[in-house]
């Protein structure tokens, strides 16, 4: 009984952050994106201007940054923009994005479902449904390996 | 297209030798497994057993003949047939953990050896002391290294790697051979030096497998992201990356100066084109499944079915493509890298299975190997 039981507070190093074989992931300097405009997208939605609303939203996506808050901003603005549409205009929205733009949809979608809210699960099913018929088993692939999420 | 089954264990890695008489597998094992080809058959003629973890890469030298296997023990054989029988020579790798890749050079003076310990060795014979020396690539490798391909020029190497870069390193050995000339990946080649990185950015999975193209200029990688890329570096060092919409591909090659063929977890190989400007497109899965023919059951079967499967209908559960399981590997079977008439994949479903071009082109429509 002895010295396991005094303060550690000596203990400022954190060893495992020197240790030669950690990976280091190649980080960008480049400033990044803030994520999409809220205020933007609300008057958007107010008028009823789906389309627009959900490209703006899917524009500037905070993928670089590490700070949860942009993340969770973003996040929201994007959902909001989802769970506004109307089943029928789902398909024609999915269609009229390129690929990384299906790729960037389906992340927000998986990042949906991790907080599910009263009605967003119906809703972002219709969204992965139609996203995976362009998307294919690859575009969940991506979402899964990639190291710059949303 | 003909498949044939060899067993159930999976077939890890496979290699042909010069006339494509023989192939040498490893069942998921210890073992390499020689089959000599009799008729339609296949007869296992040889075992080679010296490993003592599972082989993770055989590779046979056509013109010298010689085998070289690696495996998880962390060591790599060298085996020459001698009055029948083939007889191991030990290759001192000096690494720590498990070989992943092993690949005879152009000119069979050297082999490179990929492997967990973040590192490439390049091995060659050194005829003074009568044995194989190897020389280590480390820098700036930060993962496990999964594939390996040789340019041409018997000196340039390219390494996929599981942290998701794709590199070309000069493997250049001064004492058996002479300073190659200059390539569009650079000129300067002293052993070890990346002339080329490409990948990771963020995006990008573990790098699967690699190719060059017979010329050397071209290089052609899978990922895990279930992309392909194919970089020309006689136009600049801009990959051209090819986002697929199915699983992840696993194995690589290219088939003719624009044409490249890949397989992977969809256990169906598929091709892809690369055009002048360096643009790749996908052009056609190469297994497309014949219509299936509904029968109907007998009732004899439906209450077998019910007995065995506890169901009544004939739901079929294999899949629709040749393979069952994932391929692993695709290689060269008749031609060369210039332009392939037969191709080859072995996979996890133990069966391996050839493909012919031109039964290809006829059978699929608006199909042309350029």
């Amino acid at each position: 009984m002895a010295k396991n039981t005094l303060s550690s507070r000596f203990r400022k190093l954190d060893i495992d952050e020197f240790d030669e074989n950690k990976f280091v992931d190649d980080h960008d300097e480049a400033v990044d994106n803030q994520g999409p405009d809220g205020a933007e997208i609300d008057n958007l939605i107010r008028q009823g201007d789906m389309m627009t609303a959900f490209h703006i939203a899917l524009r500037n996506p905070p993928v670089i940054t590490k700070n949860p808050a942009i993340k969770e901003r973003a996040l929201a603005i994007v959902l909001r923009v989802l769970t506004s549409f109307k089943s029928s205009d789902i398909e024609p929205a999915v269609k009229s994005l390129d690929r990384s733009g299906v790729d960037l949809l389906m992340k927000y979608i998986y990042r949906g479902f991790e907080k599910p809210s009263d009605n967003s699960s119906a809703i972002l099913l219709q969204w992965h449904e139609k996203a995976f018929a362009v998307g294919g088993l690859g575009s969940i692939v991506r979402v899964l390996t990639a190291r710059k999420t949303v | 297209m003909s498949l044939h089954q060899f067993l159930l264990e999976p077939i890890t890695c496979h290699a042909w030798n010069r006339d494509r008489t023989q192939i040498a597998i490893s069942p998921n094992n210890h073992e390499v497994h020689i089959y000599q080809k009799s008729g339609n058959q296949w007869v296992k003629s040889h075992e080679l057993k010296e490993h003592n973890g599972h082989i993770t890469g055989i590779d046979w030298a056509p013109k010298s003949d010689r085998i070289v296997t690696c495996g998880a023990d962390r060591n790599a054989y060298v085996w020459s047939l001698k009055d029948g029988v083939w007889k191991p020579t030990l290759v001192i790798l000096r690494i720590n953990r498990a070989a992943t890749f092993v690949k005879w050079s152009p000119l069979e003076n050297k082999f490179a050896v990929g492997s967990g310990a973040r590192l490439i060795s390049v091995c060659y014979f050194e005829s003074d002391n009568d044995w194989w020396v190897s020389k280590h690539i480390k820098k700036p490798i930060r993962s496990t290294v999964l594939s390996l391909d040789w340019h041409p020029n018997n000196v340039l190497l390219a390494a996929g790697s599981c942290d998701f870069k794709c590199r070309v390193f000069s493997a250049y050995i001064k004492e058996v051979e002479e300073k190659p000339g200059p390539t569009p990946w650079g000129s300067k080649m002293p052993f070890g030096a990346v002339l080329a990185e490409f990948g990771g950015a963020g995006g990008g999975g573990w790098v699967h497998s690699v190719s060059f193209s017979s010329s050397g200029n071209r290089l052609a990688w899978v990922s895990h992201d279930s992309t392909v890329t194919v970089v020309d570096g006689t136009k600049g060092s801009t990959p051209s990356q090819l986002k697929t919409e199915f699983l992840p591909l696993l194995s690589v090659l290219f088939i003719s100066e624009n044409s490249v063929v890949a397989a992977g977890h969809d256990c169906c190989p598929m091709l892809f084109r690369c055009d002048d400007g360096g643009s790749l497109t996908f052009v056609s899965k190469l297994d497309l499944p014949k219509a299936s023919i509904t029968r109907n059951i007998s009732a004899m079967e439906r209450f077998r079915n019910m007995d065995k499967r506890a169901t009544t209908e004939d739901r079929n559960t294999a899949l629709e493509t040749l393979h069952q399981n994932s391929i692993t590997q695709v290689s060269i079977y008749e031609g060369d890298q210039r332009d392939c008439r037969k191709f080859c994949t072995t996979g996890i479903d133990g069966a391996m299975t050839i493909w012919d071009f031109k039964s290809l082109e006829a059978s699929i429509q608006g199909l042309r190997i350029m």
